[in-house]
């Protein structure tokens, strides 16, 4: 008898959530516990697996395997469990702390390698569990706690980070959109390689309304445009707007008085060149429309299956592993019983 | 030169125990044919042990007094425990190598010296203002003048090569000389030459013939009065194999992943002198070992860690400022209980320190150097050979007690090597892993009434989901817990299942008289030194005795008692007294220590110096 199929409520652990009232957290949450059950991947082949951060909490909150281990170095425990698990579904929650300031590294490395992970990056662009300092995705001149007279760090693009690192799965959402966000993390753990999703999450707290200009769901149609493999840039209440290419640099135009949609820059997300990806990314608030959606999704050979590929050659090559063998390689020579030693 | 007869009968001396020290720029290949004498002597059954010495630089500027590269080896009839402390010979490929060595030979050593490279240049290079060869500064010692260099040019005329291909080839004429004069078979070093040069004909037959024109030169130049022969020593019967520390402990390892029947995983960033466990365990693929070179040390750690978690036997390896990086995530093997070891091959700090010099003073950022109270349990090999055994203690405490192990070693261990005795299959100890499976009774926290160790849940156990992480956990559920008291339990049972370790790991031996004058009391790669120095005490009529701890944390059961049957306790260490600080916290021993921090191993008589001034009655 087959098992009988899993629901969102299978997913939710005992332990209260604990985040602040209205936190954008919630709703990733919700939308990463609607997702599990369409992926038919057992319950207990699942982990999650996170830094620290508000964000960080999230692995508590799911009933499934998790792991809250320590500031930035997520991606870390996640490579040396999928390396040596492979069969197990790995996610990595993270902030925009965690992710690119303290674990900035990782966060490169693990999509370099192209490990077979799904990476959800939290981004408040403030630092939300030590209450309210900048973070690296804070835009320049912010007033925080830490910066009374404005930042004066500018401030990092995450895709353009993972872009850079030829992560084969780059994509952006926002916390408010939840069908857009359920879509999106969908597709992410359904793509075999490094997935890396930005999510906007509202910070009530500390960073209130930070993406309301585009993220709310009256500002979405007029200030984000949804990227569609193989469609025109095309956004508006009226879709009467799009992107055209002015030589490298994307510009917002409306169509009519001879602009078609076959003027429009079309997306294409399984360029192996990371170029227009990054192009996208430098679409930014308030001149453009913000982008949401899967900048590039390439098939690359991931890691872990290079691995086990190499063991396997290895063993087809030399036969498993003996170990009375291993101890004589080399040169070796025998002691015989004590006496007979002392003979020339 | 005399132009006898070649195959003229010499003189052979029969000798207990020589010391070489074969001593040129580092571009010379030093170190290659101290291995190659090494293994040839091991061959022929002596007792073996060695000491490299090399410079940070790959390539300091050649013929400068720091770009010199020494390889001491010692061989025996007897058992020996260090390769020497002072070298009978010396051989010194350019007048650098002759001014470093020189303060270390005793009166009257050999020394060989290739009379080609005491030119004016590398004379200056050395800063000698004129050849300490040509006045009466080494007529202490028995000089041999050979001209290297240039004979090993005239036996490679014909080989083709070019001036400097040649020029490179003369540590094997070097070596072929030293050959004739210790009985060695040139036998073994052909065939590594063989090997080593596979894929270049004309090199692999140049360096054959200069290793053989070596070898005839030093016996038809008759420039030594004799030759001398090491009779074999009386080891342990058995199969040996010559090894190095660090490539016995990544055998102990691979041999560990076998006796617990879990997959090896070793992830490990590159730093001197422990990069050559992950280049040797990155050789073990057929074993189904996964090396994984991470980004730094804390990944390094970080996938180790989530290898362990996943159920394999995570290792992760490093020298002192990785071991530094890596403290946060010990603190969370600590918190989540996970079965791991850390290596720790160290070498002399703080900081960035002498990357290729040995030091014993990681010891106390080992017991301590985390935040909060995070117990660990150390060991210490003792030797290149007890590396084997200690890698395999360590999987083995770790994945028994649920706990992180730190692994200390040092560049004196990991790169010096001796005879190991292959050891049977069938006594190596044997610790399978039984992870828990049954939802009904699984408790993340719950714990073994012996050990206190908790369960290996892994994930893909279907009904067993659970967290872990670094926010204190309650104890049996798991669940993330801010209690006070339930804290304080938590402190206490983590460092009593460290302690209980004690339990599982075997009583102190002591070397010597069960209760007298002094108790010498020794960890890590002084143990040879120490031993030698005991032993020698012993002979001299000294109520000495050694206990060489293995176990650091926690110690042997019955130290405590031990300690306390001698008069006085003395503890070598290569720092300024860190297992003293230990001993006198834990045991109120009024011990004293004998320290050394100069990047080099002890020497035997500065042991036994102490020993001696200790076992005066007045002291
Ligand atoms: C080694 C270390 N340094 C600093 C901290 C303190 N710390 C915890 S979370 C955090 C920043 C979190 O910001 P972010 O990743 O953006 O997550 P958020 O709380 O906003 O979700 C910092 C600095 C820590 N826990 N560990
Ligand atoms: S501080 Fe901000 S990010 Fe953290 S839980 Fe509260 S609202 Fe969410």
């Amino acid at each position: 008898m087959a098992a009988p199929a899993l629901t969102r409520k299978d997913f939710a652990s005992a332990q209260e959530v604990r985040w602040c009232p209205g936190c954008g957290d919630y709703s990733i949450l919700a939308q990463v516990q609607k997702v599990l059950p369409d992926l038919g991947i057992p319950k207990e082949n699942i982990v999650f697996i996170s830094g620290i951060g508000c964000s960080s909490r999230f692995p508590y909150y799911m009933e499934t395997y998790g792991f809250h281990s320590i500031h930035g170095r997520a991606p870390t425990l996640a490579s040396g469990l999928k390396a040596s698990r492979p069969e197990l579904s790995i996610w990595v929650i993270t902030g925009d702390g965690d992710g690119l300031s303290i674990g900035g590294n990782h966060l490169l490395h693990v999509m370099r390698r192209n490990i077979d992970l799904t990476i959800v990056l939290f981004n408040n662009q403030i630092y939300g569990l030590t209450k309210g300092q900048y973070s690296p995705t804070s835009e320049f001149g912010k007033k925080t706690k830490t910066s009374p007279l404005g930042n004066i760090d500018f401030p990092i693009r995450p895709l353009s980070v993972a872009l850079a690192a030829e992560a084969s799965f780059v994509a952006r959402s926002v916390d408010a959109d939840v069908k857009h966000m359920q879509q999106v993390l969908e597709r992410a753990a359904r793509h075999k390689g490094t997935s890396f999703v930005e999510v906007y999450q509202n910070c009530v707290i500390f960073n209130d309304g930070a993406f309301d200009g585009f993220a709310t769901k009256e500002q979405r149609p007029e200030h984000t445009v949804q990227l569609v493999h193989g469609k025109p840039l095309v956004f508006g209440a009226k879709r009467d707007k799009g992107i055209r290419l002015n030589g490298f640099t994307p510009e917002v135009v409306t169509l009519g008085n001879g602009i078609t949609e076959s003027d429009l820059l079309v997306h294409n997300e399984a360029l192996h060149d990371p170029t227009l990806g990054m192009l996208l990314d430098r679409m930014t608030h308030p001149d453009f429309p913000v982008p949401v959606g899967v900048f590039r999704a390439v098939e690359r050979p991931t890691y872990e299956d290079m691995m086990t590929d190499q063991i396997q050659r290895a063993v087809e090559r030399r036969g498993a592993g003996e170990l009375g063998q291993l101890f004589r390689e080399g040169d070796v020579w025998e002691v015989k019983a004590k006496d007979a030693n002392r003979v020339p | 030169m005399s132009s006898a007869p070649a195959g003229r009968p010499v003189e052979r001396k029969e000798v207990d125990r020589v010391t070489i020290r074969f001593a040129g720029d580092s571009g010379d290949g030093m170190q290659l044919v101290g291995t190659q004498f090494t293994n040839a002597s091991a061959v022929l059954g002596n007792d073996v042990s060695t000491l490299p010495d090399y410079p940070a630089e790959i390539r300091a500027p050649q013929g400068s007094l720091p770009g010199v590269s020494a390889f001491q080896l010692s061989f025996a009839s007897e058992d020996i425990f260090t390769p020497g402390d002072q070298p009978d010979v010396l051989v010194a490929m350019n007048p650098a190598a002759l001014k470093v060595n020189l303060p270390d030979l005793p009166h009257g050593a050999t020394i060989i010296v290739n009379d080609d490279e005491f030119n004016a240049t590398n004379l200056r290079k050395a800063g000698y203002d004129k050849n300490p060869l040509d006045d009466d500064g080494l007529s202490g010692y028995r000089v041999h003048r050979v001209p290297i260099t240039s004979a090993n040019a005239r036996a490679l005329a014909d080989s083709g090569l070019t001036a400097n291909e040649i020029d490179r080839c003369k540590n094997f004429f070097a070596l072929g000389l030293m050959f004739w004069l210790y009985d060695r078979p040139l036998e073994a070093t052909l065939r590594t030459i063989e090997e080593k040069f596979e894929g270049k004909p004309q090199v692999r037959e140049a360096n054959k013939t200069t290793l053989k024109a070596g070898h005839a030169f030093a016996e038809t130049a008759e420039m030594f009065p004799a030759s001398f022969r090491v009779p074999p020593a009386r080891l342990e019967p058995g199969m040996y194999r010559n090894i190095t520390g660090n490539a016995a402990t990544a055998l102990g390892f691979v041999a560990a992943s076998q006796l617990c029947g879990r997959p090896l995983f070793y992830g490990s960033y590159p730093i001197t002198p422990a990069s050559e466990i992950l280049q040797d365990l990155a050789r073990y693929k057929n074993f189904g070992v996964r090396t994984f070179q991470a980004e730094d040390e804390i990944a390094g750690i970080g996938t180790a860690i989530g290898a362990a978690y996943g159920g394999a036997l995570g290792l992760t390896g490093t020298s002192g400022p990785g071991l530094a990086l890596k403290g946060e995530a010990i603190g969370l093997a600590v918190m989540t209980e996970l079965p791991l070891v850390i290596v720790n091959v160290q070498r002399a700090g703080p900081s960035t320190g002498l990357p290729t010099k040995t030091e014993q003073s990681d010891l106390l950022q080992a017991m301590f150097g985390r935040n909060g109270e995070s117990p660990v349990a150390v060991v210490a090999p003792c030797s290149p050979g007890d590396c084997f055994h200690m890698a395999i203690e360590a999987a083995r405490i770790a994945i028994r007690h649920m706990t992180p192990v730190i692994y200390l070693s040092d560049g004196y261990l990991g790169n010096g090597s001796e005879p190991w005795r292959i050891p049977d299959l069938e006594s190596l100890p044997r610790f399978p892993v039984e992870f828990p499976t049954d939802p009904a009774t699984f408790k993340p926290y719950a714990r073994d009434e012996k050990t206190l160790a908790r369960p290996w849940g892994i994930p893909g156990t279907p009904g067993l989901e659970h967290r872990l992480g670094g926010l204190e956990k309650a104890n049996v559920t798991g669940m993330v817990c801010y209690d006070a008291a339930n804290h304080d339990l938590m402190v206490k049972l983590r460092a009593e299942k460290v302690a209980r370790i004690a339990a599982d790991i075997p009583e102190q031996p002591v070397f010597g008289p069960s209760e007298g004058d002094v108790l010498v009391i020794s960890w890590g790669g002084t143990y040879g030194a120490v031993r030698t120095a005991v032993q020698s005490a012993q002979r001299d009529g000294f109520r000495v005795a050694h206990a060489h701890v293995r176990y650091i944390h926690p110690m042997p059961a019955n130290l405590g008692e031990v300690v306390k049957r001698y008069r006085r306790v003395l503890v070598p260490e290569l720092n300024l007294g860190q297992l003293l600080f230990l001993l006198r916290a834990r045991y109120l021993v009024d011990a004293i220590g004998l320290n050394k921090v100069a990047g080099q191993p002890f020497r035997s008589l500065e042991v036994y110096e102490k020993i001696a001034e200790l076992c005066r009655p007045n002291n």
